[in-house]
């Protein structure tokens, strides 16, 4: 046990704080460099800008794309516990690294495809449940009741909660003597469920935790869409004779489209990529549960077969990158991020157009 | 209930309440409303709540089947053991310098190339934005190999060095995001007024638009403190020591011995829930237009 002494609060402020300034001092010598050779020895019009957006580029390029790049080095290497300080390079070992991700069980029995499978399923259950519950609690929501600010409130709390605790909360409640689900089933004359050995039930656990977890996100994002749909058009539909679903589908669903649409995508990418929720409710490490994420992260770090690990995280890349290059095409947002930049603006909405924006409910989809 | 198709028929009212909202909810559509929502939220606090219960769950009785919300003999003795007898203190203190520190640095770094994504065209300008966003569909497991070799090459496994500098960074690409979206929301005629008052530039920047960022500026802190608040996986690869574990890590211990610990980590588990929970709940609203305003404009 360590309690917290003075002496250990100085050395510890004193590891972060050199590591920060640190990385100050080289931000400093970065900007200074970029000035003496853009400003004054080539004069260039956009010293500033690269000024500016130095220090992120450097960043980004020494935590994102170099590691990328030397991911790729990996994958034609041997690299695993035994050859961790001089490993083999060459286009054999590729070969052999990419050929196993098809051929060779990802961990100890598990292959490739029913993995990748598993992720397409766990991705669309997650979603699908995510979006359907979150417009119900949306729409119910989305009146004048008593009330409603509290049921928005407890509604939030497994979004408000750290997702590590929650999930390691959840991850005992499915034990099987003694968490309540188990009780609850066995107080209504049902057995208790084996959720953690199970391979469906773990599975099943995995869902359940995950779906808890996301509604509120989804139903946040959309009550801001309803709040801003004007009601006049309801009134309109209801005047042309429309009833209840068609409203829903012909007013509704078009309207909330701008706002549905990249909560989906963003649904679909956090859901891929989630990593904690099949980690920590897997407590058994059942490869019968694994998604891409975490096969890939115990192929590295539980098999330590990091040149496979590294062929096997750009076979996942890719296919997201797919996914990737398709949403972009498709949403149309490249012609959004190229809009011309310091286009003269309106008076009149400057401050407090921003000020509004950032607060209100409505803010969300008026920006 | 009458349901006759030539008039409004009562089940179709309901559907009609629940698919676009209207004046006027009759009593008995009122009462499913609510019945509905109050179950929505027993399911979305009860597991919560739970957390609540085992921690205040005496030794004697806590492995129990009861469901109710405080047990017998409810004691804070769990919450005294935690702090005197574990490590938990220590967690917690590591977890909010570190955290404290990337959030600032980020900000200062995300700040900066915002202006210049949203006051200047350059080439390569949409390009670097659809890079920073395409960063965000990168899996994190995909960057822990490498970037777990090349700590352990660089000697810095088991030191807080690897985590300060990744975290500093790792929020970045969507702090660029919504905070060149607020900028783009200041008419350029503030600087230009500024600017022609003699500020120069960056003058004109730090005393004009940071001011009137303040609220995306709060975000994009939020975001990055919570970012790294909440990061398992890298620390899980950098940290090994108990004394340089972050709170995800030590939480994780002790749920590690479930049998015996279920008390203690439910205690630490409240606690570190309580007040992020807290600013949570002031900040949601923010957060929630902020997701939008870089997500959904351009």
């Amino acid at each position: 046990m360590h309690s917290l002494t003075a002496d250990i609060v100085l050395r510890s402020l004193g590891q972060v704080g050199s590591t920060v300034l640190a990385i100050l001092a080289g931000v400093i010598v970065l900007e200074a460099g970029i000035y003496l050779i853009f400003g004054k020895l080539l004069k260039h019009r956009h010293t500033l800008p690269i000024m500016l957006l130095a220090p992120a580029a450097i960043g980004l390029l020494a935590l994102i794309v170099y590691p990328i790049i030397y991911e790729i080095v990996l994958s034609f290497s041997n690299m695993s516990l035994f050859t961790f300080r001089n490993p083999k390079f060459g286009f054999i070992y590729a070969e052999r690294n990419f050929g196993d991700v098809f051929t060779q069980p990802v961990l100890k029995l598990v292959h490739f495809l029913p993995v990748f499978l598993r992720t397409v399923l766990w991705t669309t259950i997650q979603v699908t449940f995510h979006v359907t519950l979150g417009m119900i609690l949306a729409l119910l929501l989305n009146r004048p009741m008593k009330l409603r600010g509290l049921y928005r409130t407890l509604l939030i709390v497994p979004w408000a909660i750290p997702q590590v605790v929650a999930v390691l909360a959840w991850r005992g409640e499915f034990q099987f003597e003694y968490g309540f689900l188990n009780i609850v089933l066995r107080d209504i004359g049902l057995h208790g469920i084996e959720w953690k050995s199970s391979p469906l039930w773990n599975f099943v656990a995995i869902n359940i935790t995950n779906i808890w977890l996301g509604v509120p996100f989804m139903m946040v994002i959309l009550l801001g869409g309803l709040q801003s749909i004007d009601r006049t058009y309801y009134e309109a539909a209801e005047m042309d004779g429309a009833g209840p679903w068609r409203r829903f589908r012909d007013v509704t669903l078009p309207l909330i489209n701008p706002v549905l649409t990249p909560a989906v995508i963003l649904g679909v990418i956090w859901t891929t990529n989630n990593f904690n929720v099949p980690y920590f409710i897997n407590e058994y490490n059942l490869e019968s549960s694994e998604i891409l994420v975490t096969a890939l992260f115990r192929a590295a770090f539980d098999y330590s077969r990091f040149g496979f690990a590294a062929a096997f995280a750009i076979v996942i890349f890719l296919i997201l990158l797919v996914f990737a290059i398709i949403y972009i095409r498709f949403s149309g947002l490249e012609s959004v991020m190229g809009k011309s930049v310091q286009k003269p603006v309106p008076a009149g909405i400057g401050r407090t157009a921003a000020a509004r924006r950032s607060k209100g409910p409505r803010g969300e989809v008026r920006a | 209930m009458n349901t006759t198709r030539s008039k409004s028929p009562r089940a179709l009212g309901v559907m009609r309440r629940f698919f676009a909202r209207s004046r006027g909810d009759s009593p008995f559509q009122r009462t499913l409303i609510h019945i509905a929502l109050i179950i929505a939220c027993v399911i979305a606090v009860y597991p919560a709540l739970r957390i609540l219960t085992v921690s205040l769950r005496p030794l004697n009785i806590l492995m129990s089947t009861s469901l109710a919300i405080v047990p017998q003999g409810a004691t804070l003795k769990n919450f005294a053991t935690v702090v005197a007898n574990t490590d938990f203190v220590r967690w917690i203190w590591n977890s909010l310098i570190i955290t404290m520190s990337t959030a600032i640095v980020g900000v200062i770094i995300a700040s900066t190339s915002a202006y210049a994504f949203s006051r200047w065209s350059f080439p390569g300008r949409t390009g670097a934005l659809v890079f920073l966003l395409a960063t965000q569909m990168i899996p994190a497991a995909m960057l822990m190999i490498p970037l777990y070799i090349l700590s352990a090459r660089l000697g810095i496994i088991n030191s807080w060095r690897g985590l300060v500098i990744a975290y500093s960074v790792q929020a970045v690409p969507f702090s660029i995001w919504i905070l060149k979206g607020y900028y783009d929301t200041v008419p350029y005629e503030l600087e230009q007024a500024a600017m022609i008052d003699g500020a120069s530039r960056m003058g004109a920047f730090y005393r004009i638009i940071l001011p009137l960022s303040t609220p995306a500026l709060a975000i994009v802190f939020l975001f990055n403190f919570m970012q790294a608040w909440n990061d398992f996986l890298l620390a899980r690869i950098m940290l090994q020591k108990s004394e340089l574990l972050t709170w995800p890590l030590g939480l994780q211990t002790m749920q590690g011995q479930f049998q015996t610990q279920w008390g203690n980590f439910s205690a630490a588990a409240l606690m570190i829930s309580i007040p992020v929970m807290i600013l949570f709940f002031f900040s949601s609203r923010w957060l929630v237009s902020g997701l939008t305003l870089g997500s959904v404009k351009g």
